[in-house]
């Protein structure tokens, strides 16, 4: 089989060291795609949709990943990883591309600086050492992404992106990792309900559903049973959480904290389905 | 007015009110049609029954003079526009043109003559890597863009090289319209903290020179924290500068 793929990337924003975060960001989402599967039968070629069969990932071999080295001062200083300002004064760049199982796959030389061979060396053993925690932290990333996507956790674009408003309620938030709570709560409750059962929930407003078993106006001090629900709320939709008023199990936690602050004076409690653009609110379909 | 708009949506004029039955489309001010021409400004295109808007961000009006509309939105990247005064950096002399780069698609180009008092015999002294203040006279999207350091008089008004030193950094446009809007607070706080000179370009550019190098660098500091400050935070921040 043959495919063609086409990889498009957009610069949104940038501070230097584009190549870098460029060459991450489109092994990544090479990485992380997924083709449709194909079967074929002599002549017949059968393209299966992504709801006939599951799409089946690239034949990826290896990661490489660009380290970029600046240099100033005909050598004498080596930056590596330039911010933009940076660049603007250096004197001449040396990009490696390395995959971790140290091979060079790329060695580009630019500028006015002329290198010796132990400098290059050096830099070689600089990129072996960053690459390897590069490709680990991309691994974890990714396996992350598929644990939250089986389990019907919050996974995406969308997720990723830290909330960092400039408002004057801005709260610090501890930075819950959702996949771990729903481990949690699958050891926690063992009602646990699946994650369909506990969408449906906030659609009823009348408090004490059977999952949520609160039922009370304010359980502000309820912490432990509040813990097993809204973790397994997490599973489900968090800012429906947020909406219900009465179903108050979302102080613990504080990411469900947020979403509680802010959105709780824009919405009414009335429509779950509207969709809020702050980052952790897009309302998720757990599949 | 005054609210966000998103690309996509129609405003209409006054004129054309009765045509629309649903209230779809946003209104522009409720008000008696306007006299003379409505000036059509950034972010908006001209479709049909009304204006079509191109850009997401608050939509603003201005009264005076027939009305004009425009989008007050936020970015980074510059698009050279008629008019604008930039800096640009030297990169390369060609003849008798230089080629700046203005934080464009294409370097911009600048003749040597366009300097006040510049003749053949009486070229100005422009080296690779000098910052200009100019104009552009020609910024369209079909052709390359030229800069000019006169105005439409034969005077400099402030425009030409910019002198040695000093520090250059980029920030984003709509922080460097809020600073050249009239008695901008900013400017006039930090003016009472060290003297300094300071060159603002649209395209995103600022040059600062003070006294001394740490000088200089707090306030290329404080501008570009003064994109997510506060004004009270911003006061702040130069309590405690003044007070050391």
């Amino acid at each position: 089989q043959v495919w063609q793929i086409r990889l498009d990337m957009h610069l949104l924003n940038h501070d230097g060291n584009i190549t870098d975060a460029a060459s991450i960001a489109g092994i990544v989402a090479l990485c992380h795609f997924r083709r449709p599967d194909v079967s074929v039968q002599g002549e017949e070629v059968t393209v299966y949709t992504p709801e006939e069969r599951d799409p089946v990932p690239l034949s990826i071999h290896h990661m490489p990943i660009c380290v970029s080295f600046a240099f100033f001062h005909q050598g004498t200083y080596l930056l590596v990883d330039p911010t933009e300002r940076e660049e603007r004064v250096m004197d001449g760049l040396l990009v490696i591309a390395m995959n971790k199982h140290h091979e060079i796959c790329t060695i580009q030389s630019s500028g006015v600086v002329m290198l010796l061979q132990d400098q290059i060396l050096r830099c070689s053993k600089i990129t072996a050492v960053k690459v390897a925690e590069i490709t680990e932290l991309i691994q974890k990333a990714l396996e992350n992404d598929q644990k939250a996507r089986k389990e019907g956790g919050k996974f995406g674009f969308a997720e990723s992106i830290p909330n960092q408003r400039i408002t004057a309620f801005k709260m610090e938030s501890a930075a819950v990792d959702t996949n771990n709570v729903e481990e949690q709560a699958g050891e926690i409750i063992a009602k646990a309900d699946p994650p369909s059962e506990v969408f449906a929930s906030p659609v009823v407003h009348t408090p004490g559903t059977a999952q949520i078993g609160e039922g009370v106006e304010s359980s502000w001090g309820d912490l432990e049973e509040s813990e097993k629900e809204e973790a397994a709320e997490e599973e489900g939709e968090s800012e429906a959480a947020a909406f219900e008023c009465e179903k108050v199990e979302t102080e613990d936690t504080s990411t469900l904290k947020e979403t509680k602050n802010e959105p709780i004076v824009l919405s009414d409690s009335e429509e779950e389905e509207v969709v809020i653009l702050e980052p952790q609110e897009l309302p998720r379909k757990t599949r | 007015v005054g609210q966000v708009v998103l690309p996509g949506d129609l405003l209409l004029l006054p004129a054309h009110y009765d045509e629309d039955a649903e209230g779809e489309r946003l209104r522009l001010s409720a008000g008696t049609a306007p006299q003379g021409r409505l000036l059509c400004g950034p972010g908006l295109r001209r479709s049909g029954a009304g204006l079509l808007v191109t850009k997401c961000g608050l939509l603003r009006h201005r009264p005076g003079g027939g009305g004009a509309y425009w989008v007050d939105s936020q970015q980074k990247r510059y698009v050279p526009v008629k008019g604008d005064h930039v800096i640009g950096i030297v990169t390369a002399k060609a003849g008798d043109v230089f080629r700046l780069d203005v934080g464009g698609s294409e370097p911009a180009s600048l003749s040597y003559l366009a300097f006040e008092g510049a003749t053949k015999r009486n070229r100005p002294n422009v080296q690779v890597g000098d910052l200009i203040y100019g104009q552009f006279v020609v910024a369209n999207k079909d052709m390359e863009p030229e800069m000019v350091c006169i105005d439409s008089s034969g005077k400099s008004s402030g425009m030409g090289i910019i002198g040695q030193d000093g520090f250059l950094f980029k920030v984003s446009l709509g922080l460097i319209r809020k600073l050249l809007a009239p008695k901008c607070e900013i400017i006039q706080e930090l003016s009472q903290l060290y003297p300094f000179e300071l060159v603002l370009g649209m395209n995103g550019r600022i040059w600062v020179k003070a006294k001394t190098v740490q000088q200089t660098l707090i306030i290329v500091n404080i501008l570009e924290a003064c994109e997510y400050m506060t004004a009270e935070q911003r006061k702040q921040a130069l309590a405690k500068l003044s007070g050391n």
